[in-house]
């Protein structure tokens, strides 16, 4: 219904931070009533017609009310500080990483999400896009970094915004409890297309993360088809100074990795479903689907497009 | 600073010259000849000379408004617009490069063009009156005050139609405002223009605060000031206090895109955090500077209209302070997710929860008001009531706001939004309309329709609920700031359309309003010096005032002064009757700053170009810096210069006199 809502949550942080929520909801929706009704209750009981005598007179019944004060702020007192004191522990518990984290490395770049793995055992890495798969139920340890201006990462259902400032590497954690797509969206104006700079959290099951895990690892296969094979080539040499598919000569660094990009479900930061459709449009009109991304139009010509879509469908 | 300064002693001595600034001033009552003397001395000039030239504060003080309120207009088309883009998904009305622009330059509009000088001008216009003085401590640099303002809003809004508005918002963080990321002259003219407009709200701050030192009239204690003058007062010492801290952000962004230094450039070693904390540091205590005034006002007004004084004096002036107070200490709560050390984040999180204490006190103390008085319900009494009400709620939300893991899921989503229109609307503008109805009469000399008043108020009350009650869901659900479109399947669309409409009832309402504004300005029923019977001075002279104000300067004996007889609380009475002739010129009264004892005869300025000149120099300057035009600079720095001169050329008439005897 509400896929960034964050009323409730999935994640080992919300299980702390959505009670505090909405225990503090509740204490501002009474207080609320309360002063609503006191003020609407004090005017329909007290209230003068209005008219040239009603302001002619002053009230002298009651000289002083300033206990009332006194005791309002005396009730305030107590959520108050129950609130400061609950906050203070929600804190010292979200704090720090619980367990052996799962380390990923996340570069937030003008206007979409680069997530870096590297593999313990041998030391190799590979990037995605946009789709950040984690196991579930294990904490997983995001360095955030940003290649550009400020943005925030921000998976509702999981946990609050940490900023991502250039200049310095902020770390926050994450874990899902249950599987599932969570979507993430930058949180901090970062210009033009800031409002479609969204991501997707996927929680795997252990088992099958790990296979991902394995799957992402290894680079493209060669083409296959005659038509494939034209395709790669057209995409060395006109994709490839920006984009990367590890096992070719395109290395760029600039826009997303796109070893696998058939495995993903979305494309364009979350904002497209990925089906051959959306994605010949995307690289055609990428101007006109986020006007002022820095993806240029690609100014292809028919055939070239569809040898380049068989390529690019070849990248599972 | 001009002449009539406290700084210019008399020294004590025998000479001839020290002689003529020494005389004894008569008390006496006022009298028809005395009144028509005084007329002849303060009227300004007919004719544009005298328009530009006028340092009559009730003049500044009206234009102030009036300006405020076309910024007001204006930024609220902004936000129309804004709201026809966001009433359904993925619509395409404005490109994300004009949304942006929009959104931007309608917070600079409201926060900076709107809400602050609107108090500025309701503060020059009353402060006088209030005091029982015939003017502000320094009527010139008041007047250049209300210019440079002008000309930095005339600056900012050249930007906005040649299509270089600020564009990053109005917090403006790098490295997105920097050059590589915003090339245009977009952010230039914002830096600029907030330098050039922080030269206006510091001079008028100091003004404000010399008048509340020396320009009370006899009798006139800190505990018999009204409300409004604390909240001013806190408000400016505030602003002496932050806008610098602005101006130096502004001025380093500035000199970073322009000329290559690298304060905020990471690349060079610079802090984008330092851009954050400079901008908080007045970000914040600005809040309160915007709504400690109209706080002000409510608790002046209310007790109007509730027929009693207001419950708590004491405490509700000293929450004011405290409010201020701790308002220095909250603004890491903006930079809470910025990767900060867990125990900062405590206890500015602590600091932020516990500012909820002096706020609550005015709530309670407006309630206790109502409660206690026999309220008299007109549409000023009912914008006046409903500001405790979005109080509240905007006390509530910014509550949730100050709990640091709470605030890591509410901040930048339209939650936040909704907080601050709360606050911004629920205690600025709801407090200023009522204002607008309550002091209307004083200002024209004519009452504005309260059958009108009562439409405008239920439809702007309404409408303001419609359009933000529901954005507190909308945040809730997810939905980011500053976005100028969001996806169908984020389940947002029906939600934003209710904002949407509420939003144009909302303008209707101010329609209405600004409808009852121009008709009763001229047909309005003619309202006697004090139509609503209420108890402090500026209602014990002439509506509208003449432009001496007060004939004789009164003597003060309570805080309730033209309520004595009915409350009769002490014996001592406040003589409005008689007092300080004082007609050797254009005279006026300085007393001491705690207990208001006489102590000087001010010679106050007459009108004078100067400071319409010195605002138009410094147009010129900034426009030449904007575009870095040097020979352009070059010109704008001399005229300021000559201007100066002629500022402080030293004039024997303006030298202050002692008393003679002492």
């Amino acid at each position: 219904m509400h896929p960034l809502g964050y009323l409730s949550g999935s994640g080992a942080q919300t299980a702390s931070v959505v009670p505090l929520m909405r225990f503090m909801l509740i204490v501002s929706i009474v207080v609320t009533v309360v002063i609503v009704g006191l003020v609407i209750w004090a005017i329909m009981t007290k209230r003068e017609p209005v008219g040239p005598r009603s302001l002619r007179t002053i009230a002298l019944e009651h000289r002083d009310g300033v206990k009332w004060i006194w005791t309002g702020l005396a009730i305030s007192i107590v959520p108050l500080l129950a609130t400061a004191l609950w906050t203070v522990a929600v804190l010292a518990k979200t704090g720090s990483v619980p367990g052996a984290p799962l380390t990923v490395d996340i570069v937030a770049k003008r206007w979409w999400w680069d997530a870096q793995y590297s593999d313990g055992a041998t030391g190799e890495r590979f990037g995605v896009a946009n789709e950040i798969h984690i196991p579930v139920g294990r904490p997983v340890l995001l360095h955030l970094r940003s290649a550009d201006v400020i943005h925030s990462f921000w998976v509702p259902k999981l946990a609050g915004k940490t900023d991502v400032i250039p200049g310095q590497v902020n770390a926050m954690w994450i874990q899902a409890d249950a599987p599932g797509r969570y979507r993430g969206q930058c949180g901090e104006f970062c210009g033009a297309q800031h409002a479609h700079m969204a991501f997707y959290v996927v929680a795997d099951p252990p088992l099958q993360f790990a296979q991902w895990e394995r799957q992402q690892m290894q680079p493209a296969f060669p083409p296959a088809t005659v038509q494939a094979s034209a395709g790669l080539s057209y995409f060395t040499q006109h994709c490839g100074r920006c984009h990367s598919v590890r096992g070719t000569p395109a290395r760029g660094t600039f826009g997303p990795d796109l070893t696998h990009l058939m495995s993903r479900e979305t494309i364009a930061a979350g904002m497209l479903q990925n089906n051959p459709a959306a994605l010949s449009g995307w690289v055609e009109n990428a101007q006109i689907v986020k006007p002022g991304a820095l993806m240029p139009n690609q100014h292809i010509s028919g055939p070239d497009l569809t040898l380049l879509r068989a390529y690019l469908e070849t990248l599972r | 600073m001009s002449p009539p300064s406290a700084t210019a002693a008399v020294a004590p001595g025998g000479s001839n010259r020290e002689q003529s600034i020494r005389r004894t001033p008569t008390i006496g009552p006022s009298s028809n000849e005395l009144r028509e003397r005084l007329q002849r001395i303060w009227e300004t000039k007919p004719g544009l000379y005298g328009w530009l030239a006028t340092v009559d504060h009730k003049e500044i003080g009206i234009r102030y408004i009036v300006t405020a309120f076309v910024m007001l207009v204006i930024g609220g088309i902004e936000a129309l617009i804004m709201r026809v883009q966001l009433a359904g998904p993925e619509q395409t009305l404005l490109t994300p490069q004009q949304y942006n622009m929009l959104f931007s330059t309608h917070g600079v509009t409201m926060i900076f063009l709107y809400a602050s000088p609107i108090l500025s001008g309701f503060s020059n216009y009353l402060w006088p009156l209030l005091f029982g003085s015939r003017d502000m401590a320094f009527p010139r640099l008041n007047a250049l005050s209300y210019w440079i303002y002008l000309a930095a809003g005339i600056f900012m809004y050249a930007g906005v139609f040649v299509g270089a508005g600020p564009n990053d918002g109005w917090f403006n963080y790098v490295p997105y405002a920097q050059f590589r990321y915003d090339p245009g002259l977009n952010i230039d003219f914002y830096s600029l223009g907030m330098i050039f407009l922080g030269i206006s709200t510091s001079v008028g701050a100091a003004n404000f605060i010399v008048t509340l030192l020396r320009m009370r009239a006899p009798g006139m204690s800190i505990n018999r000031l009204p409300i409004i003058i604390w909240g001013t007062a806190t408000a400016s010492f505030a602003n002496l206090l932050i806008v610098p801290a602005v101006s130096l952000a502004f001025f380093l962004l500035w000199l970073d895109r322009q000329f290559h230094t690298q304060f905020f450039q990471v690349s060079g070693g610079g802090q984008p955090l330092l851009w954050q904390h400079l901008f908080w540091m007045f970000g914040h205590p600005w809040v309160y500077a915007i709504v400690l005034p109209a706080m002000g006002m409510v608790s002046d007004g209310l007790p109007v209209f509730c027929r009693r004084p207001l419950v708590g004096y004491a405490p509700v002036a000293l929450a004011t302070v405290a409010t201020m107070l701790l308002g220095f200490g909250v603004w890491v709560h903006h930079m809470f997710a910025t990767g900060l050390p867990g125990l900062s984040l405590a206890f500015f999180s602590a600091a932020s929860i516990l500012i909820a204490v002096p706020s609550a006190i005015s709530v309670f103390s407006w309630i206790a008001t109502i409660w206690l008085g026999r309220p008299v319900i007109t549409a000023a009494f009912l914008f006046f009531a409903s500001t405790i009400v979005l109080f509240v709620i905007g006390g509530v939300s910014g509550f949730m706001t100050a709990s640091v893991p709470v605030d890591w899921e509410l901040t930048d989503t339209y939650f936040v939004v909704a907080h601050l229109h709360y606050v911004l609307l629920g205690i600025n503008v709801f407090p200023v309309m009522g204002a607008t109805h309550f002091w209307f009469p004083k200002f024209t000399g004519r009452m504005m329709d309260e059958r009108l008043g009562r439409w405008s108020f239920w439809t702007t009350f309404t409408g303001f609920n419609v359009a933000f009650l529901p954005m507190h869901l909308t945040g809730l659900w997810g939905m980011p700031r500053r976005v100028y479109t969001y996806p169908v399947e984020m389940g947002l669309g029906p939600i934003n359309m209710v904002s949407t409409v509420g939003s144009f009832v909302l303008a209707i309402g101010f329609l209405l309003f600004f409808i009852n504004v121009l008709r009763s300005r001229t047909r309005g029923a003619p309202a006697g010096d004090n139509p609503w019977d209420a108890y402090t001075l500026e209602w014990s002279t002439s509506s509208p005032p003449p432009p001496y104000n007060f004939a004789v300067i009164p003597t003060v004996a309570s805080r309730h002064m033209l309520w004595e007889d009915q409350l009769g609380e002490t014996r001592e009475r406040s003589n409005l009757e008689e007092g300080f002739i004082l007609d050797h010129g254009k005279e006026a009264l300085a007393t001491s700053a705690l207990d208001a004892e006489p102590q000087r005869i001010l010679h106050m300025p007459d009108d004078t170009i100067i400071p319409f000149v010195l605002a138009a120099g410094m147009l010129v300057l900034f426009s030449g810096l904007l575009v870095r035009n040097w020979p352009i600079t070059a010109i704008g720095g001399l005229i300021c210069a000559a201007d100066l001169v002629a500022w402080f050329w030293p004039r024997i008439s303006l030298l202050e006199r002692g008393p003679a005897h002492g």
